[in-house]
Parts: structure tokens; C-alpha cells; sequence
């Protein structure tokens, strides 16, 4: 056998598409979750822009009489001390996405160091944390939220009193983080044995370094799946808590207008609850389905 | 089996331990003394310090080494940390503000709520499990397509506004049903009918959606391509061969929603005055009454953690492989 002198050839090696350009490929492709992806971005904007000042900080400024029905200069009307519906409407959106955005990192920043350390090291570390999400996952969810919300209030955290909207931040973050905690140890369990991680630890890398930049790279996607679905959790709950007088106080929140509206629909103002109805209802439908299309062009299981 | 078994009976102490310290930690450590609050703005330092006696707040928070010294060694007990172990076992929540006994208020408010939440339970349950299996007889068909998309509305729907809207339109406006009210006994059923409806409302998006993945798995097997060629029918097809198969899932699925069944039946009890345990924990959320919060928390978790284990228990009794894990 003479061939065994010719020399090796690699096969040319084009530059591989990332998981996540491949996954951005399969996404674009379907237009209804790109309109709601448009309509996320959206809120996102007008969240950053009322939390800048740009839109809306004169939502305290009254406009017209008290109830004003809608009307082209006030599309949503006016509330009982005048004030339109439609800008506090508006303002809302900060409340909203705030609470999801610092109730998102603080249950990230506890559940994927805690997930991948029992998955990691197993053992001891393991079951106390095991244990830790049993006992919070014991206790139903919104009362368990309820439970953190209401002891947080008023309490102060290294000299910084917590009020209103800032113990529903605390209260969604420290609940919510025991489904992605759960989530990643079970992921970490899973590749902790795979050669990519063997190689790793046989060059020398150490632990942390194995679990931060070679395991958890690896299931991000998972953290992002799990998330757009949580947005909308988040969001519905801060709604529960503002009206159960547990969160926002001196700001307008969709769950502070609906409170308010509570009384008014039964004389027949109908306005003020809908359009908090309205702003929940856009931002949750697009959560919802630009969330099921991520997870569809993430998950490499169900790829068809 | 056995082995799986009693290693899930021995956890289950440690998560009753672990709900009390989550509890203890909100309630004693994170919130504090609240007697001054209780007494309200005007009142003598007497009835404050009387107060703190009340609630226990006068007591070191986890052992009483002053008390141990004048008392002898078991007075280290007496402490606000071993006084919170003892109440919650021993089921006695001491008075709620209102000056009546907790322990009585959580078992009379457990009859309304359950005349609540069991026809939602069990409607929903019905309802959204044969409507998944006809919706996956004709996946991907327009009628298919309709139902999930209703379902994601439903979803996205704040149920705070399903609440309000139905109440509005179906009982102040239209006059159907009775706005608001309680009555016990079968006279007061007429107060549950809009509720409950509404309760099923909130729920169906989610479960049907649920329920669809799982009959979408099952329906492609070869035991349902196998009794159709048999030729039997559909209506046979779905409820002996599809459901039985589906029954796991469901289980699960079911056992889970019992927390999210408190959830609505808060809200529910609130808007339509039905004196239930949700009712009780939004009155106690606004009378800032800790120990009434305390106790609900408490009870519920244990109940949930008892049906989680009854649930496991079947399991492995039903099904060989789970005791593998």
C-alpha cells in the first residue's frame, strides 16, 4: 500500500455559522415574531425614554375636568383629578420593565452561579442547595412573592430604605430564581462529563474558569429562552402586588391604574382600566410569542 | 421502591424545617419588631411593651442566654426563634389583631375557598383536557391554529382585568348574576357561578396550551396509528387509548396548578366577597397583620408539601421507573 505516503488533507473548513447567527437566520424567518420583537423593542424605548425624562414627565399636570371620556386630544381620557390616562399610561411602562429588568439580573446573578455550583461540585454543596429551592419552591408562588413583598417593605437593606416598587424588585429577584437554579444544574450535570469540559480541566484550567467560560457559554441560550417566558410573569406580578398596595406608591403603574380604575368602572369610567389593560395585554402577547419563536430557533432538540 | 419511598417520607420533615426558617427569616429577622405599628401613632409606651409581650418581641431573637441564667438551662429556649417552631407545630398562631383566634379563622376560611376552588379545578381540568385532544386530532388545521392563538391572548390577558371586565359586563351591566355576596350552604351557590367561570376563564389559555404539547407527543405513537387501523373510532380513539397514555403528564401537571388555584381564588374571594383564605390574606395584608400572613404561608406550604408527597408516593407506586432516579 503505496497510499500511505500521501500526505493528510484537511477538508476545507469554511467558517461554521454560530448557534446564534443560525438561530437569528431562523427567527427573521418568521415574520409574525419579527412584528413582536418590533413591538418588545418598542416599549423597551418608550421605558428608557419616560426613565430618561424624555416622554411623559409631566404626567402630574392636569389637562382637562375630572373623567374626561377619550377624545382625540385625550385618547384615553382623564382621571379623576384631570390627569390624562393616556401619559400615565405611558409612564407605566417604566415601572414595568424596570421591575422585569432588575427582577431578571438579581434572579440570574443567584440562580446560575447556585445551579452551576451543585451541578458542579455535587455532593455536599449540592444538597444543601437541593434543599434551599425544595423549601422556596414549597411555598406557592405568589404567595411566596406576597410573603417577600410585604416583610421587605419599609425594611432597610446596608442603609437603603426599601420602599414601594424597589421590595417588588427584591421580592420577584429573590423568589424566581429557584426554576433557573433547577434548570442549570441539571444542564451542568449533563456536560460536566463531555470531553469539551475533560480537555479543559486536563490544561489546566481551573474550576471557576471551567464553569464560567466554558459550561455556562453553553447554556445561555437556555437562560435566554427561559427568560422571555418569565418577562411576562414578572410584569403580570409587579400588576398583582402595586394593586395589593405592596408596590409602586407616588408613581403611576398599570397595577396602581387599575386599582384606581376598580372604582370607576362601576360608574361606568371605563377608560383608565382598559388602557392599563391594553398596555399589559400588547406587551405580554408579544413577549409570548417572540418568546416561543426564540425558543423554537434556540433549541437545537426540536430543529427540523 | 420501598427505599424511594422512605427517603421521600425523611425529606419531607427537612422541607417543613426549611419553609419555618423562610418564614422565621421574613417574618421575625427581616421585618422586625412591628408592635409600635400594631399600637398605632398615638399610643402609651405601656401598650407597646404590652403589645411586644403579646407577639413575643420582647424575647431575644434566637436563644435566651439572660433567661438560661436566672432559670436554669432549658430557659435558653425561650427565645422568639423557638417560640416560632412551637406555634407553627403545634398549630396555634396565637390572635390576629381582629383578637380572634388564627387557628379558627384559617379553618373557617377554608370552606368558602374550597367550594371556590374545587369547581375551577375540576372544569378546568375537563374542559381543557378534551379540548387539547381535539385540537390535536387536527394539528397544524385552521381550527388548531385558532385555539392556540385564543390561548395566547388568553394568556397575555392580566387576570385582574378579566376579573373586572367579566364582573362589569356580566353582572353589573348585564344583570346575569349576582355582583357580589356570601351565603353558606347550598342557598349561596348562585354567588359562586361568575367566579368560578371566571377563575376557568383565567386559567384556560395556559392549561390548553399545556396540554396540547402533550397530546401532540402521544398522538404520533404507533398504538394510536395501531387503533385506527383496527377502525375504531374517534371518541374511543381519545378518551381509552390517548388519555391513558397522557395520564403522567396530566398528574404532574395537576398537582402543580393546586398553588396557582390559590392565586386566583385571592383574587376571586376579594373582588366577589367570598370570606375564603384569600380573602383573609388581602385583609391581613392591609391591616399589616404578620402573624395572620405568617400562619397562611405556613399552612398552605405544609398542604402543597403533603400533596407533593402523596403525588411522588403514587408515582412510584404506579409507575416502576421512578424509583430509578
Amino acid at each position: 500500500m503505496t497510499a500511505a505516503t500521501t500526505e493528510f488533507v484537511p477538508p476545507s473548513a469554511s467558517a461554521g455559522r454560530s448557534l446564534w447567527y443560525d438561530a437569528w437566520l431562523r427567527f427573521k424567518r418568521n415574520k409574525l415574531a419579527m412584528v413582536m420583537l418590533g413591538v418588545v423593542l418598542l416599549y423597551v424605548a418608550v421605558g428608557i425614554g419616560v426613565a430618561a425624562g424624555w416622554l411623559t414627565a409631566d404626567w402630574k399636570e392636569s389637562v382637562g375636568p375630572s373623567y374626561a371620556a377619550p377624545s382625540w386630544e385625550h385618547p384615553f381620557g382623564t382621571d379623576i383629578f384631570g390627569q390624562s390616562v393616556f401619559r400615565k399610561m405611558i409612564y407605566g411602562t417604566k415601572i414595568s420593565l424596570s421591575v422585569a429588568f432588575f427582577a431578571s439580573l438579581l434572579s440570574i446573578g443567584i440562580g446560575v452561579p447556585m445551579g452551576a455550583a451543585a451541578g458542579f461540585f455535587r455532593g455536599v454543596v449540592d444538597e444543601v442547595i437541593v434543599w434551599l429551592y425544595s423549601t422556596l419552591s414549597s411555598i406557592p408562588g405568589l404567595l411566596l412573592i406576597l410573603a417577600f413583598a410585604y416583610a421587605l417593605q419599609g425594611t432597610s437593606l446596608f442603609g437603603f430604605k426599601l420602599t414601594g416598587i424597589t421590595s417588588v424588585y427584591l421580592a420577584l429577584g429573590l423568589t424566581s430564581w429557584v426554576g433557573l437554579c433547577r434548570l442549570i444544574r441539571g444542564e451542568v450535570i449533563k456536560h460536566k462529563d463531555r470531553d469539551y469540559v475533560t480537555a479543559a480541566t486536563a490544561y489546566g484550567a481551573s474550576k471557576t474558569r471551567v464553569i464560567f467560560r466554558h459550561v455556562i457559554p453553553n447554556v445561555t441560550h437556555l437562560i435566554l429562552i427561559d427568560f422571555s417566558l418569565r418577562f411576562v410573569g414578572f410584569i403580570h406580578a409587579e400588576v398583582i402586588l402595586s394593586f395589593l398596595g405592596l408596590g409602586a406608591k407616588s408613581e403611576p403603574s398599570w397595577g396602581v391604574m387599575i386599582d384606581d380604575a376598580r372604582l370607576e368602572l362601576s360608574r361606568g369610567y371605563w377608560w383608565q382600566m382598559a388602557a392599563a389593560t391594553l398596555a399589559i395585554f400588547g406587551i405580554s402577547l408579544a413577549l409570548n410569542i417572540a418568546g416561543d419563536a426564540l425558543r423554537d430557533a434556540l433549541d437545537p432538540k426540536i430543529r427540523t | 421502591m420501598l427505599s424511594y419511598i422512605v427517603r421521600r417520607l425523611l425529606y419531607t420533615p427537612l422541607i417543613v424545617v426549611g419553609v419555618l426558617l423562610v418564614t422565621f427569616l421574613l417574618f421575625r429577622v427581616v421585618q422586625g419588631d412591628v408592635s409600635s405599628d400594631i399600637a398605632g401613632k398615638n399610643a402609651s409606651p405601656e401598650t407597646i411593651a404590652e403589645i411586644r409581650k403579646e407577639y413575643g418581641y420582647d424575647k431575644p431573637l434566637i436563644i435566651n442566654t439572660e433567661a438560661a441564667r436566672e432559670r436554669g438551662v432549658l430557659a435558653v429556649f425561650d427565645s422568639q426563634f423557638f417560640h416560632h417552631f412551637k406555634s407553627a407545630l403545634t398549630l396555634d398562631f396565637g390572635r390576629s389583631r381582629s383578637k380572634q383566634k388564627i387557628s379558627t379563622l384559617l379553618m373557617e376560611g377554608a370552606i368558602p375557598s374550597l367550594s371556590l376552588t374545587a369547581p375551577i379545578f375540576l372544569g378546568l381540568l375537563i374542559t381543557s383536557v378534551s379540548l387539547s385532544m381535539l385540537v390535536a386530532l387536527r394539528r397544524g388545521g385552521p381550527f388548531d391554529t385558532s385555539v392556540v392563538v385564543v390561548c395566547v391572548m388568553g394568556m397575555s390577558l392580566p387576570i385582574l382585568a378579566t376579573i373586572l371586565f367579566g364582573q362589569y359586563f356580566l353582572a353589573h351591566k348585564l344583570g346575569w348574576f349576582p355582583v357580589f355576596g356570601y351565603e353558606p350552604g347550598l342557598a349561596g351557590a348562585k354567588y359562586f357561578v361568575l367566579p368560578a367561570l371566571l377563575g376557568m376563564l383565567a386559567g384556560l389559555g395556559g392549561d390548553v396550551r399545556f396540554y396540547r404539547t402533550v397530546m401532540l407527543d402521544e398522538i404520533q405513537s404507533d398504538y394510536i396509528r395501531t387503533a385506527r387501523a383496527k377502525g375504531q373510532g374517534t371518541l374511543r380513539i381519545l378518551y381509552k387509548h390517548l388519555l391513558k397514555n397522557a395520564m403522567i403528564p396530566i398528574i404532574s401537571k395537576v398537582v402543580l396548578a393546586i398553588p396557582f388555584l390559590f392565586l386566583g381564588s385571592l383574587l376571586l374571594e376579594r373582588f366577589f366577597g367570598i370570606p375564603g383564605l384569600g380573602y383573609l390574606m388581602i385583609e391581613a395584608i392591609g391591616a399589616r397583620d404578620s402573624q395572620v400572613i405568617m400562619a397562611l404561608t405556613f399552612i398552605i406550604s405544609i398542604l402543597f408539601v403533603l400533596g407533593n408527597l402523596a403525588t411522588d408516593v403514587c408515582y412510584a407506586l404506579v409507575d416502576p421507573r421512578v424509583s430509578l432516579n
